[in-house]
This record gives C-alpha cells, structure tokens and sequence, in this order.
C-alpha cells in the first residue's frame, strides 16, 4: 500500500484539515514529547528555504526525531546529474518520511508517487505548499475562534502568491468573504474568482487598502515584488500603496490579526511589530505545532 | 448521402472487415496513426490523406483491417481528431458507426505546456484530468496547471 503523503492542501478532506488542526493545538500545550524517538526524517531541499526548513527540523527534534539532509541542491547528488527519481528512490530507504522542497512544479507529487515512505511537500516551485496553508488556518483558528464567516483581506502580489491561492481555496470550505488589495498587474487571476463565485462566496476588488481594512478579521500581507512588473515605472508608483503603517490600524477590528508568510522585506513597517495586532511571528510559531501535528498524522503516530 | 459502401467514393480499397476511421483532420494523421500504435499491427493498413472534406478542410481516412478497438483506445485519438467517426466492417458492409469521445483522463498522450512542471524535465508519464471538453483543457496531475486546446501537443 502506498503511505499516505501531503503534497496539495486539497489531498486533505475537511474533517482530516479539523483533525490536525486540534492536534497541533495539542502539541502547541505539549511540545515535547518523545513520539518520534527511534525515527528518521529527511530534509531534501533542493533549493534554500531557511525558515520552512528549521521549522520542519524543529518539529521533529522537540518530538526525538532526527534529521538528515540537504540544504540546497549544490550540496546533493543533483550536481552530478543525479534524477529526483534515483534520490528518493535511495533516500526512502534510509528514513521514515521525506520532506521536500523542489524549484520544478509537481516534482512532489511524483516523488510521493515513487516513495515508500509519505512525502510532505514543502513548496513545489509555484505550485503548492500545503504546511505553510495549514499553519496559516491553524493561526486563523486560533485568533478567531473559528474558521466560519471571516472576512480576510489579502494585500499585496494575488497573481504570483502561491500562499494566498491556497489560503483562498482552503478557506472557501468555510463562509469566508474575501477582499483583494493590488496593482492592477498583480490582481487575483479569474480562475480563483470564478472558483469563488461558483460556490457562492463574495469576494471584492479594490488597489487601496485603507478602504476595507476596517472590515478585516485577517490582513494577509504578502510582498510586492519588483520583478513582477513588467513596467518598473509602474512598480515605483504603486510600491508605497501596500505597505502597512501602525496609524492605519487605528480604525481597525479589536479582533483583527495581520499574518504574513515571512520573509518580510519591507511591506509591514516595523512600527507595526509592537501593535497587538501584528501576528506573524507567532505565526510562524504556530508552524512548528502543525507540522508536528501533520508529521504524526502521515506517520499514523498519536 | 454518401455511401462509404461506393466503390467511387472511395480513394483507398475497401476491406472485409476491420476499422475505418474517417474524419480525420489531414494534419493529424500521423499523430493518430502514432497514438493508436498502427505502425506496430500486423495487419494490413491502408490510408488515404489530404483528400476533400465537405466540411473540414482536407481530411484524412485510416482502414485497418481485421482490427476492432475498444472505445478506450480509440477515444485517445480525440484530442488530435475530435471530429472522427468509425465504421466497423464486417463483410464489407457497415455494421456500426462511432464517434470518439474525449475521455476524462488523459495518459502519456499529450505534453504538459508548463515548462516548469517535472514532466518536462524527467521521464514522467504525462496524465491530465480533462477539466474542459469542448474547447478541450486538461490539468496536469503533476504541476496542476492547465493545458488548452491552443497550447496542446501531443508527445
């Protein structure tokens, strides 16, 4: 039988996405346990992700697991022209999970395919990256109670954001209500806003944040990048439009929570930090409670 | 109404039995001939290309004879001749008439037009899910982009 991997946040049921959410709540209680004593996982990092990869290697040490691995493909066999096929096909036998993060889109899914052991992708290129969705509903659920009729502000890159994709499809299993805040060149693509429509939820457009974010259970800020534009002019005239400043939040829910998927570079002034409402960090705390909820869940360990 | 069964109409000999594809578009015959692995049967194949359409252009027509195929197979060739209808020959008559029908999975046929996706870079068998018949778009299994119509190859 093949194990059970996480490669695409729709791979989960709703019931299995409550499941590990309450368990990570458990975890975030407990942290340290010795579940994973006598186990093995491995970090294939293909390409560098500082912070998906220590959260990951945290989880696992506070639950007596080791790790093995790589930090970047120039430190793997990869530079000797080695495929993915041959690297998991060696690397299943050495451990009890893999971990994966890969720059080639559906390198996870295929990788999961080809394991014996389950596979956690952990960012296929622009594709998917399940666990930093599920810490973001994990942190969503936490601060608000509930994961039923928000409303949740996404500001900044909704055309490239890989992150903001899934939120959005994941939290359309709930009554959530969306606004988007972008340029024009960086707005949600229609194939999420037709996703939306047909199942009934609003959704509304604007490029200025200041006119929906007292409306906002959630701002998820993301980062607008230079690159992204075709027109660097244009990026100049818009690049101050999605920076979030402390004076903005004044007016704001008493509720409210600002997440971010980090790194931030500079579209949350630092002024921000000190406001009750800044949640990122915790957030990216939170991420070591889920992932151990969802590295005990693939491994069938209570 | 033309008879198939017309010594006149026909360009290529009539078989006794076997498969007659028609309606293919001209410049896909050799796709279909590839996806339905015609160059590897034994028995005798005649076809006929570039001949008139009434209504599509220059079309192509494929007889293999004493071969039958399963819905299936055949539905494969779809994506590359969406227009085409079998005639299966028994003792030169026309027992049964087909059309293919795209399938909702698609398997090895067809290139994933993500240059990004794995299927691109290692030696993945392609599968899609047919999100879209008509105009046909697929979903790649792997990388979860969508192939369409304008940008569909077949491998």
């Amino acid at each position: 039988m093949k194990p059970r991997s996480l490669v695409s946040i729709d791979d989960l049921s709703t019931e299995e996405i409550i499941k590990i959410l309450r368990l990570a709540a458990d975890f975030e209680k407990d942290p340290i346990r010795d579940i994973l004593s006598g186990k093995v996982v491995a970090t294939l990092f293909f390409e560098p992700s500082t912070r998906t990869r220590l959260s990951f290697e945290s989880a696992v040490n506070k639950l007596g697991g080791k790790v093995i691995g790589f930090t970047d493909s120039s430190s793997s066999s990869v530079t000797k022209g080695e495929t993915l096929n041959d690297t998991i096909r060696t690397v299943n036998n050495y451990v009890d999970l893999i971990v994966m993060r890969h720059p080639i889109e559906g390198s996870a899914r295929y990788a999961s395919e080809i394991s014996t052991v389950p596979v956690i992708n952990a960012g296929d290129g622009a594709n998917q990256h399940p666990t930093q969705t599920l810490l973001d509903l994990y942190s969503i659920q936490k601060t608000q109670g509930s994961l039923e009729n928000l409303n949740i502000c996404m500001v900044g890159d909704l055309k490239y954001g890989r992150t903001v994709h899934s939120l959005l499809m994941a939290m359309s299993r709930w009554k959530t209500s969306f606004n988007f805040v972008a340029p024009e060149e960086l707005r949600m693509p229609d194939e999420y806003k037709l996703y939306l429509r047909n199942l009934g939820l609003e959704y509304y457009e604007t490029a200025d944040l200041n006119e929906v974010i007292n409306m906002a259970d959630i701002v998820y800020m993301t980062r607008v990048q230079r690159e992204r534009f075709s027109d660097p002019m244009e990026y100049e005239k818009v690049k101050n439009a999605y920076v979030l400043h402390d004076h903005m939040l004044s007016e704001t829910k008493p509720g409210m929570k600002i997440l971010h998927p980090l790194p931030r570079v500079n579209e949350i002034n630092t002024d921000v930090d000190s406001n009750e409402k800044a949640y990122y960090f915790e957030q990216a705390l939170n991420g070591v409670f889920t992932r151990q909820a969802i590295i005990c869940t693939l491994l069938g360990l209570k | 109404m033309k008879n198939i069964n017309d010594p006149k109409q026909l360009l290529v000999s009539a078989i006794e039995s076997g498969t007659v594809i028609d309606h293919i578009p001209a410049s896909t015959l050799f796709k279909v001939i590839k996806i339905l692995g015609l160059d590897r049967i034994k028995t005798q194949i005649t076809f006929g290309t570039n001949l008139d359409s009434k209504t599509h252009g220059k079309k192509a027509i494929i007889k293999i004879a004493d071969k039958f195929f399963e819905d299936d197979d055949i539905n494969r060739i779809a994506l590359v001749a969406p227009n085409a209808k079998l005639n299966i020959i028994r003792d030169y008559k026309v027992v049964e008439k087909r059309v293919v029908e795209v399938p909702d999975t698609i398997t090895a046929i067809a290139k994933c037009m993500n240059p990004k996706c794995i299927t691109n870079f290692e030696k993945v068998t392609t599968r899609f899910r047919v999100v879209s018949k008509k105009p046909v778009a697929l979903k790649c299994h792997y990388c979860e982009k969508i192939t369409d119509q304008e940008r569909l190859e077949i491998i």
